[in-house]
């Protein structure tokens, strides 16, 4: 009754292709972004900008890209954490061996060197599939990981990899407080995901999801496998790249390349697979589940000992928190194995009917 | 000639080590699909079973036995890892029958975690030794044939002779045994296996439980060179070449990539490595992979993958 596509008629073409075709969710959508603009600001303090609002909006980023590689185009890749290396590092020597450039462009060139390098990593997946591609993609992450360790010129030659920037400035305006980090990633995040939802909805997204489905099907009907994949690596790699960066210049300031290691890889794809393959709203929930998880531990467990009068160890919680979290992700796959993003469609199904679901 | 032959069997040694943690791979991957991330985890969880029930089981001994603490300690750590397989057959693959092969390799990750923090609590996590006697002084060999002789560490070849061993013994148990004979029913055809009266469940957790042993054999040899620490899950990362150079469903395949892939490193290593700058063995095993995944996208010895509309 309240949410429901009946009895909303579209008049023209224009209105037919809009984004969210449902009014109410074209509203909800408006309202959370105006909402992360102007009322977050108002409420969050240092300590919510810095841990926690951050990280997910630079993750949730990092996310949507290995969404669109893993969840639209069935291309498995345990190695964002390195394209998240090469868009971080290639903004870095933008920035300092160029003079006056732009923060912002430094961040963009970053994301197109890192989808370059995304492109070159993804041509194994013209001949090798599934888990192998997987494997074969660590190749990439392996090889970045000794590439911006051991070649100085990366890194400005400085001896342990380690890189810092100050001094962010964009238009005049200097980004320095937490605030004014959030929206500059915010900013960065709600284009990007408007571009990704439309990279979907078009012929890009199309033919990915076919590759998908069943490539061997896709190449019948006249897509070129070889085109479509490359085309997921490139655009995928290009969020990753510019969630690297801002990862690096904004959360950071200053970094080596530990930061971008195969565990930041295994994190991405978890957010992906928590969160929903194949759908942009879940890369959200993901990244948020797994950035709050930790931290949400980490404050509770030591609160929970005191409670019940033992006094925990650092090293005892940290183990408490690999087990929590390593079941938490267990049973998350075997009571919604399509991600958190499925119980948001079924929510949306229920509401359509409601209140006469039968 | 001596330093190639030196390094080449060096890296035949290493590349033995890089077999029986890919052996862990396949075995399981064979039997159930699953691509078992958690083999790493399962080697450090093995391997800290074995450090630390040995240390007690000879306390309790007053440290007259070194052979009788590590036989006890060897079959304590056994029962470890058959808990290990119990419990993930039942909470975690029996749920997930028929998922996609990515949400099972993430719930291994998440089995990785588990292991990584229960093994850690229950044995704590400082570095330990595991001492079962292996003599450590290298020894010369062929010193007529070439100038200075080959220096081989007699600890490798002693590990080299037990993963050998060990590979014969699974072959063995594989081909004669009904329950090989089973596990192998499972590996071609789940559905078939099943209609004749195959109990999957139970042939999951035997799988999981030849996979904990070879993966404790190998927790205890990385374990009494190295030492036991939490760097042992590493090992995992470092045998996953193998298994994609050799075929995910291929023992020969993980021994034979094993083995090229320990020559290739080492050699890598001593002859391109000063070139620029050294560290490469970890990416090159991964770049030789993919170049020869690149002719047999399945693997040297893998089944060959059909794709049909």
């Amino acid at each position: 009754m309240l949410y429901r596509e009946n009895g909303q008629f579209k008049t023209t073409y224009a209105a037919d292709q809009q984004i969210f075709t449902i009014t109410q969710d074209k509203w909800f959508v408006i309202a959370v972004i105006a909402f992360a603009f102007i009322g977050v600001p108002m409420i969050a303090d240092e300590y919510m900008f810095r841990a926690i609002l951050i990280p997910f909006l630079i993750l949730a980023l990092a996310a949507l890209g290995v969404n669109l590689l893993v969840g639209y185009c069935g291309q498995i890749t345990l190695g964002a954490g390195a394209f998240m290396a090469v868009g971080a590092y290639a903004a870095y020597n933008f920035q300092i061996r160029i003079d006056g450039m732009p923060l912002i462009a430094a961040v963009l060139l970053g994301g197109l060197t890192s989808a370059g390098i995304g492109i070159i990593f993804g041509i194994p997946s013209l001949r090798v599939r599934g888990l192998y591609l997987a494997v074969a993609t660590l190749a990439a992450q392996f090889f970045c990981d000794w590439a911006f360790l051991r070649i100085q010129w990366f890194t400005n030659n400085s001896s342990s990899g380690s890189v810092s920037i100050s001094n962010l400035q964009v238009f005049g305006w200097t980004i320095d407080a937490p605030v004014e980090k959030y929206l500059f990633c915010l900013v960065f995040i709600v284009l990007f995901a408007l571009l990704a939802k439309n990279l979907t909805r078009a012929t890009m997204g199309r033919q990915w999801m076919a590759i998908r489905d069943m490539d061997v099907a896709a190449e019948v009907i006249g897509i070129r496998p070889m085109y479509a994949k490359l085309s997921a690596f490139a655009v995928s790699s290009f969020f990753v790249g510019v969630a690297g960066a801002l990862w690096g210049f904004v959360h950071l300031g200053s970094w080596e390349p530990a930061a971008f290691s195969v565990d930041r890889s295994f994190q991405l794809l978890f957010m992906v697979i928590i969160g929903g393959m194949g759908s942009i709203f879940g890369s959200f929930i993901g990244a948020a589940f797994i950035v709050i998880l930790p931290i949400f531990l980490n404050q509770f467990l030591p609160a929970l000992g005191s409670i019940v009068g033992v006094t925990i160890s650092t090293a005892a919680v940290s183990h408490a928190e690999l087990i929590i979290f390593g079941s938490l992700i267990v049973f998350f796959l075997i009571v919604e194995p399509h991600g958190l993003a499925r119980l948001w469609a079924i929510a949306k199904e229920k509401l359509r009917l409601w209140p006469f679901p039968h | 000639m001596g330093f190639f032959i030196e390094t080449l069997i060096g890296g035949l040694m290493a590349g033995m080590l890089y077999s029986l943690v890919a052996l862990g791979f396949v075995l399981i991957f064979k039997s159930s699909g699953v691509f078992n991330f958690a083999q790493g985890a399962m080697v450090l969880f093995a391997a800290l079973a074995m450090a630390r029930f040995s240390e007690w089981a000879n306390a309790a001994l007053g440290g007259d036995s070194l052979l009788l603490a590590n036989v006890i300690a060897f079959f304590g750590a056994g029962l470890a890892m058959l808990f290990v397989a119990w419990a993930v057959e039942r909470f975690v693959l029996r749920k997930l029958v028929n998922q996609e092969g990515a949400t099972l390799l993430m719930a291994t990750l998440g089995i990785t975690y588990i292991l990584e923090g229960v093994g850690q609590t229950l044995f704590g996590s400082e570095i330990y030794n595991i001492d079962v006697g292996m003599p450590k002084e290298p020894v010369m060999m062929f010193e007529s044939m070439f100038e200075g002789g080959i220096l081989i560490n007699k600890e490798d070849f002693i590990a080299a002779l037990i993963a050998a061993i060990l590979v014969g013994l699974l072959t063995l148990f594989f081909q004669k045994t009904p329950v090989g004979r089973a596990l192998r029913a499972v590996a071609d055809d789940h559905q078939a296996a099943q209609s004749i009266g195959i109990p999957l469940n139970r042939i999951w957790v035997i799988v999981w439980l030849v996979a904990g042993i070879v993966a404790l054999v190998a927790g205890i040899i990385w374990g009494s060179k190295l030492g036991v620490q939490f760097s042992l899950t590493t090992v995992a990362l470092r045998a996953l070449p193998v298994v994609i150079l050799g075929g995910l469903t291929s023992v020969p395949g993980a021994i034979v990539g094993g083995l090229i892939i320990g020559v290739g490193e080492k050699l890598s290593e001593v002859y391109i490595g000063p070139m620029v700058g050294g560290g490469i063995e970890i990416w090159f095993a991964y770049v030789l992979a993919l170049v020869f995944l690149l002719f047999r996208p399945q693997g040297l010895f893998g089944e060959k993958i059909i794709n049909r509309v």
